[in-house]
């Protein structure tokens, strides 16, 4: 594993408005907040783990999983909404047997919901590593799992 | 100090204090729920409401300062309606469940909503489901019945120094839980129920092994024997309808008598063989140079503090077991062999003010090589449910004494229930194995009462010691990074987790009033004033129990039987 201590040492002081970019910081270089960065980060602030974990729930943004192969981010911003992105996410975490944040037993898929993808012309819109695909439905979602399957077989 | 006017008329106030407490004080009643004296107010419940003229919001009196000049209504329509409307909301997300709850009929959120008129529903909304957390030895957590006043996350964190829980998730969805909302009983929880003693609702409460006991005791071939804890008799008699503080040990003796247990026997006869075998302890390591200062080891809650936040501390803990287990221990084996029982027959009960009793009686380092010493550990909440249960009417018992080998104590084992008593109970005992003579001031005066941390000097012979004594574990944190700071000036530090002790103790009636606690702490002072055995060696059944058996403290039965030793512990800090 990589090192953390760069990123801590930026943020010496056990602030809440530190935590943030240091929860941040560490997610981006792991792609998520594991329990030993958690024991971690809590003996460097000092924080109680408790405290660390319930001010990262309060935050859509941090995953406590590993991200799957296929990491799926589906958009909840306004316009996604009004075109029915609430629809999709149910759809897909039925699909994918998870909830959001999580991560599927296989490590293929994982789900996170952002606030905004920006590209409201595309609504609802979803990103598979960091690909996007526009006006999703229920068929189209169906499609798009089943080709991204079918490539990993493919694979080996 | 300056006048504010309430309801139209002057009352006095002093600068600096919030409103709630200028209230308070002048005997007008205001409602509050994430209130909890004596820590930060967190203004989180907006129960507390009030109008101050001039304001346009209404204002949480319990976090809003007074001000001079002040004009407040403290329940005018707008004020009534804001707190019902509260209410009606978090009744709105709450099981309809109280027929089928412990805290009936002792619940704030009940006792609000009838305060407040509340007889129809008024939201219906959609409920949150959570699973019930049962994992704890000690504590089920019910988040159904949570109402998020947080108190229980400000106890854990500013009184224990814990921080076992906190609130997790946003908006809807938020809720009272551990670290990666794992189990209670693999997280830093370390038992002591404090958050219980919180709880408006019965979103916190005990582990109940009431079906267990009376199982036992409807088996003709068990031989069920129970214990009850120092601290127990001054305050099951608050359910009783007896005076605060009033000593019913033998009214309770009666009652365990007539629920069926074939023998009652005293933990403050084991606080007194602890008391030997710890003070003898105290002084090997004064003579021999053994890891100082001492701590004591009487409160489960506090050793497992120690071994998951201080490990590098552990081999200061005391050896000796706790005086449940001492006991547990001697009557499955010295006990069992004069009554001619065998041991496997016997179901050992101890009624605790505790619930990490419960936690403790389950340990492998304080068990018989595997067996458990204790069967069961029911609370002082408990034994009151089982009385009231079975009829008996207590009034009308007449007091009976505890039975031999283990019904006599001295007044030292009975201040095991009280903040500085295993402290004042094992100088008078040190003292003696010292010098040999009793010490002509029994009472220490500076360790007595309620404050979180009490220090003195005492000397005994020769010797100049170093005492300490401790509750409420934030406090034992202060104490211990001050040695890890190089303090060197203590030789025997006591801690209690709860803070005040037992007396306070997690298992006891759900009141938390510092009038009450006082109560029962002058009730145990009295005792010791008013009894003439007042040091655990002159218990006569002590003495018996090591000629008969034992031998002498720190005998190798001792060690076998009474000792024990702890290691490092992993959990989630
Ligand atoms: S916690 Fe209180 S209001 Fe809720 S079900 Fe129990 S008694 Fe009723
Ligand atoms: S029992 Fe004590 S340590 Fe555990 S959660 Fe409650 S207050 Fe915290
Ligand atoms: S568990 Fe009890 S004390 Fe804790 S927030 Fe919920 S209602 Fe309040
Ligand atoms: S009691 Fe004042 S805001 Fe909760």
């Amino acid at each position: 594993m990589i090192s953390n201590e760069k990123i801590l040492n930026k943020y010496p002081d056990p602030r809440r408005e530190n935590l943030i970019p240091l929860l941040q910081e560490i997610q981006e270089l792991h792609g998520y907040v594991s329990r030993e960065t958690i024991i971690e980060i809590g003996s460097h602030l000092p924080l109680p783990a408790s405290k660390i974990y319930g001010v990262a729930t309060f935050y859509n943004q941090f995953r406590f999983n590993p991200p799957g192969k296929y990491h799926i981010q589906i958009c909840r911003g306004t316009a996604c909404h009004v075109k029915g992105s609430s629809n999709v996410l149910d759809m897909l975490q039925r699909e994918l047997k998870i909830k959001a944040g999580e991560t599927t037993r296989d490590g293929m898929f994982s789900i996170e919901v952002v606030a905004c993808l920006g590209a409201c012309g595309l609504a609802p819109v979803i990103s598979v590593n960091g690909e996007f695909h526009a006006d999703v439905s229920s068929k189209k979602l169906q499609l798009i799992l089943k080709q991204l399957r079918a490539k990993d077989k493919g694979n080996g | 100090m300056f006048n504010i006017e309430v309801n139209s008329n002057l009352i006095e106030a002093k600068p600096g204090e919030y409103i709630l407490s200028t209230l308070k004080r002048a005997g007008i009643k205001v409602p509050t729920l994430c209130h909890l004296e004596g820590l930060i107010p967190s203004g989180a419940c907006r129960m507390c409401v009030v109008e101050v003229e001039g304001m346009h919001d209404l204002i949480p009196s319990c976090a809003f300062p007074v001000s001079d000049g002040m004009k407040i209504k403290t329940h005018s329509a707008r004020v009534v309606k804001a707190r019902k409307t509260i209410v009606e909301l978090l009744l709105s997300n709450h099981p309809d469940d109280c027929l089928y709850c412990v805290r009936n009929e002792d619940c704030e959120l009940q006792k609000l909503a009838k305060q407040h008129g509340v007889i129809e529903r008024t939201f219906a909304g959609e409920k949150n489901k959570y699973f019930l957390d049962m994992s704890s030895p000690s504590i089920v957590r019910d988040p159904s019945k949570c109402i998020l006043c947080g108190r229980c996350v400000r106890v854990c964190e500013e009184t224990q120094g814990v921080s076992a829980i906190d609130f997790i998730g946003r908006g809807s969805k938020t809720r009272i839980g551990t670290a990666f909302d794992e189990g209670l009983n693999i997280s830093s929880c370390i038992n002591c129920g404090q958050c219980i003693m919180v709880c408006p609702t019965a979103a916190l409460r005990g582990q109940r092994y009431i079906e267990e006991v009376q199982e036992a005791l409807r088996d003709p071939k068990k031989h069920v024997v129970i214990q009850h804890a120092p601290a127990v008799s001054v305050t099951l008699g608050e359910t009783l309808n007896c005076k605060n503080g009033a000593d019913v040990s033998g009214i309770m003796t009666s009652a365990l008598r007539t629920l069926g247990f074939d023998r009652v026997f005293e933990t403050s006869f084991s606080a007194d063989l602890t008391i030997m075998e710890e003070a003898s302890e105290l002084v090997q390591r004064i003579k021999t140079g053994g890891t100082l200062p001492m701590f004591t080891s009487c409160s489960p809650g506090w050793v497992k503090f120690l071994e998951q936040f201080y490990p590098e501390f552990i081999p200061n803990l005391s050896t000796c077991k706790s005086p449940q287990m001492m006991l547990g221990a001697v009557i499955k084996s010295y006990y069992a062999e004069i009554e001619g029982i065998d041991p496997d027959d016997i179901y050992n009960v101890s009624v605790m003010p505790c619930v990490a009793k419960k936690f403790e009686a389950g340990r492998q380092e304080l068990s018989n090589n595997g067996k458990p010493d204790i069967d069961a550990v029911l609370t002082t909440r408990e034994l009151a449910m089982m009385i009231e249960t079975s009829g008996i009417e207590a009034n009308s018992l007449s007091p009976s004494i505890a039975d031999n080998p283990f019904g006599e104590r001295s007044t030292a084992g009975k201040l095991f229930g009280v903040s500085g008593g295993v402290m004042e109970a094992a100088i008078r005992t040190a003292n003696f194995l010292l010098t040999g003579y009793e010490l002509e001031q029994s009472q220490i005066l500076e360790i007595r009462g309620l404050d979180g941390i009490k220090e003195t000097i005492v000397q005994l012979g020769d010797l100049t010691l170093g005492v300490a004594v401790v509750s409420g574990l934030n406090n034992a944190r202060k104490i211990l990074e001050q040695i890890k700071k190089g303090r060197n000036d203590l030789h025997f530090i006591e801690v209690m987790s709860c803070p005040g002790g037992c007396i306070a103790g997690g298992g006891q009636p759900i009141k938390t009033d510092i009038e009450l606690i006082k109560s029962r702490m002058k009730s145990l002072y009295y005792i010791d004033k008013s009894e003439p055995v007042r040091a655990s060696h002159d218990n006569p059944y002590i003495k018996k129990l090591y000629d008969e058996y034992l031998e002498h403290p720190l005998s190798h039965k001792s060690h076998k039987l009474l000792h024990t030793s702890y290691s490092e512990r992993e959990v989630l800090i």
